[in-house]
């Protein structure tokens, strides 16, 4: 029978909160993350995001990193999230734990700071260089916590983190890993936010996913992991709850844009569930990519419409919450899915008013309590890649 | 029964020709291009018009190694790329920078994520299967292939596999490297790169796709059998790490009869390959590759081109050897790899 692989720690920053509990007492309490941004230095300064409270200053001073240190804030982000899973696991780390993480944004914080230097020939903060690539700031995050062997980096946009936490899967299901940290991150920056924004797909209200009336995104920052680990290495330890099944394709449309039969979706969707082995009606509750969008959300309702012929379960999207995290958000939404196995509950899809003219599908738009055994959570991204993650309860 | 993985098809384009071995291409800069096919072969000039250089090489490649290997669609496209879209990266900082976030075209900005390659391999093959893209430095590629080695021991019915490895140089990201000593400070020529002991390298461009299989057709290269990597070591630790990955594949370092290594001349860490060459490799065929098509994040991607040819006609071009070993018949080929300590990989290859 498929089990799925075991998870043994979780931990997460984001818009509302820089762990766990904050997270949940946000999402119970339906309160948003979603502001103006702050620290971010931009001239658009009208555009709401998802930003985190805590400085990079805060964060490296919390972490006791040195003043000179080279961590880039998607780094410091991953390294907060990820000590607060190994703290919940007591992972241990040698040479057969891995470490997987998805990021598109990498260290571009860092090289749209220096860009002006490094062109004009000013090798000054030269360390900062190699940030832009997202290798750099996986490696900062092994470094913190001494992982030597396999380190790896997914980079598909924002479904990267699903991606990696299904790599992380297959990795301990084939015997290559004992245990693999798993998830991603992703800061704000100017890049990203003026890349969104050129595209026009930022609303400069709150999101309001799946609404007739919707503008467009948020864009978010945050980090999370998992921790995965094969069976003989749990002993005693808490099962948080199980990644059953996972599928990953791609829409082959268009470079940003989703195809009106949410095919990619659609189609990795059935592999997850086909994966998974169970039916249809078995999926309690869906975590969708929902990012407020037109195209997006459209594409991904009719999609929904067509795997589960017409009867959808209930879905939200937490967008709301913590803004599009971009490669983080699939990471960040296993952490929720997790969530509402361990308290069944289903967290609310805020700011929902009107169904959509063409799907006429309405989300959940207040806490639910229902026990909530398996989730399917959805995260697609530019370049047409669409990923699922079946996440379930553990049963003793 | 698990399956067994082949070569079976391959694309490459770097700053050599085929014909490397008699007429190498040679450079005087520290940053060459690679020499490029006439595209327009491939790619509808239409699409090509608004493809950077790694989207260009990468398609181009991609249909290269399935035409190799007589394949229409593969089952999973899977790249490595350790630097992405640089060009469509810095077009669209500049202009952020420049029109201070004001009126910014998003094209480059929609064509600089890491998994435009892979995205675009699909939108040209109308393939929407698996595709994922790897992004960890100078174990991009060998990422990329872990990844395919896990999809064909998964299901024992697939096959097809489109797996490489891309990188661009653009003209003010790929310039930084001077600034951090990633490059030499004295222009030097290509085939020169060994005879300078000094720090920094040589940088170039590339891109190697590789139809995997699982069963041999008549096109076969070799056999894929295992890869490994690490992402830090020490130079002694390194020595068992080897020995550690081999012995995983029923091996001993003289069961190695080629050893295909990075070295790129960087003095402060090619004593990584130098101290394989002086120990357990001292009596194994060594051959280098970074005085022909330079440095960069996915170059293995030419090292796994060399080993496939190597196994499929049994010759090994002199211009690669960098010691003398009387020839035998090349039955195993390893490849390791590093880039600033870091991100090292072993792969293994052996004849059909």
């Amino acid at each position: 029978m498929n089990k799925g692989v075991a998870i043994t720690g979780m931990g997460i920053v984001s818009a509302i909160g820089s762990n766990t509990a904050m997270n949940y007492e946000a999402l119970v309490s339906g309160k948003s993350g979603i502001d103006y941004p702050k620290n971010l230095l931009t001239k658009h300064k009208d555009l709401p995001v998802g930003e985190i409270a805590l400085t990079n200053k805060d964060m490296a001073e919390k972490l006791r990193l040195p003043k000179d240190h080279l961590y880039t804030r998607a780094a410091l982000l991953g390294v907060t999230a990820i000590k607060e899973a190994v703290e919940q696991s007591r992972l241990k780390i040698d040479s057969h734990t891995g470490l997987v993480s998805g990021t598109s944004v990498g260290g571009i914080d860092a090289t749209e700071k220096f860009f002006t230097e490094f062109a004009a020939g000013n090798s000054e903060n030269k360390e900062f260089i190699r940030a832009q690539h997202p290798g750099f700031t996986t490696q900062k995050i092994a470094d913190y916590f001494g992982i030597t062997g396999f380190v790896s980096t997914i980079s598909t946009a924002c479904s990267s983190s699903a991606n990696a936490i299904m790599l992380g899967a297959r990795l301990i299901k084939a015997g290559k890993l004992k245990r693999v940290i798993v998830g991603g991150t992703d800061c704000l920056t100017r890049f990203t936010l003026n890349g969104f924004n050129s595209l026009k797909i930022l609303s400069k209200e709150p999101c309001q996913a799946f609404d007739e009336n919707r503008y467009g995104l948020n864009l978010g920052e945050g980090a999370a992991y998992l921790i995965l680990e094969a069976e003989d290495e749990i002993k005693d330890r808490e099962v948080l709850g199980r990644l059953k099944a996972y599928g990953n394709s791609n829409d082959a449309f268009h470079q940003t844009a989703s195809s009106a039969d949410g095919e990619g979706a659609y189609l990795a969707m059935q592999k997850a569930l086909i994966t998974a082995n169970i039916p249809l009606n078995a999926i309690d509750y869906i975590n969708a990519h929902g990012t407020g969008t037109k195209n997006n959300d459209a594409a991904e309702s009719v999609a929904l419409q067509r795997i589960f012929n017409n009867e959808v379960p209930k879905f939200s999207s937490t967008k709301a919450f913590t803004g599009h995290a971009l490669a983080a958000a699939g990471a960040l939404e296993a952490v929720y899915s997790l969530l509402n196995i361990k308290k069944s509950q289903i967290f609310p899809n805020l700011n929902f008013s009107h169904p959509m003219q063409s799907s006429d599908l309405i989300p959940v738009t207040k806490l639910e309590q229902q026990k909530v055994n398996t989730v399917l959570s959805n995260s697609f991204g530019f370049g047409g890649n669409c990923t699922s993650l079946i996440f379930a309860r553990d049963e003793k | 029964m698990k399956n067994k993985i082949y070569i079976t098809g391959i694309g490459g384009i770097s700053a050599q020709k085929n014909d490397f071995a008699e007429n190498p291409l040679v450079y005087e800069q520290l940053i060459f291009k690679a020499h490029t096919p006439n595209f327009k072969e491939f790619i509808k000039p239409m699409a090509l018009r608004r493809m950077s250089q790694a989207v260009k090489m990468g398609v181009t490649t991609a249909l290269l190694a399935l035409k190799d290997a007589k394949v229409e669609l593969p089952e999973a496209i899977i790249t490595g790329t350790g630097e992405g879209c640089k060009k469509d990266t810095e077009r669209f900082l500049e202009k952020l920078l420049d029109q201070r976030e004001d009126l910014l075209n998003p094209t480059p900005f929609i064509q600089s994520t890491h998994n435009t390659i892979g995205g675009q391999i699909a939108l040209h093959l109308g393939c929407k299967n698996y595709n994922v893209t790897y992004s960890q430095n100078s174990a991009s590629l060998e990422s990329a292939f872990i990844d395919a080695q896990l999809l064909l021991s998964e299901n024992p019915k697939s096959n097809n596999i489109l797996v490489g490895g891309v990188d661009e140089v653009s003209e003010v990201i790929s310039g930084f490297r001077n600034l951090d000593q990633q490059l030499k400070t004295k222009k030097i020529k290509n085939l020169d790169l060994f005879k300078d002991d000094s720090p920094g390298t040589i940088a170039s461009e590339g891109s190697h796709f590789f139809l995997l299989t699982s069963e041999i057709k008549e096109s076969t290269y070799a056999e894929l059998i295992d890869l490994g990597i690490i992402n830090s070591v020490s130079t002694q630790g390194l020595t068992s790490e080897v020995e550690s990955f081999l012995t995983n594949n029923q091996l001993k370092p003289e069961d190695i009869d080629v050893v295909i290594l990075g070295n790129n001349g960087d003095n402060r860490f090619d004593h990584f390959y130098e101290n394989l060459q002086q120990g357990i490799f001292k009596n194994t065929q060594q051959l280098v590759y970074k005085h022909l098509i330079g440095e960069y994040e996915t170059a293995t991607g030419f090292a796994f081109l060399l080993a496939a040819n190597i196994l499929k006609s049994g010759e090994i071009p002199g211009i690669l050897k960098a010691n003398n070993i009387p020839e035998v018949k090349t039955k195993n080929i390893l490849i390791y790899n590093q880039y600033l300590a870091r991100d090292h990989s072993l792969s293994l290859l052996r004849a059909v």
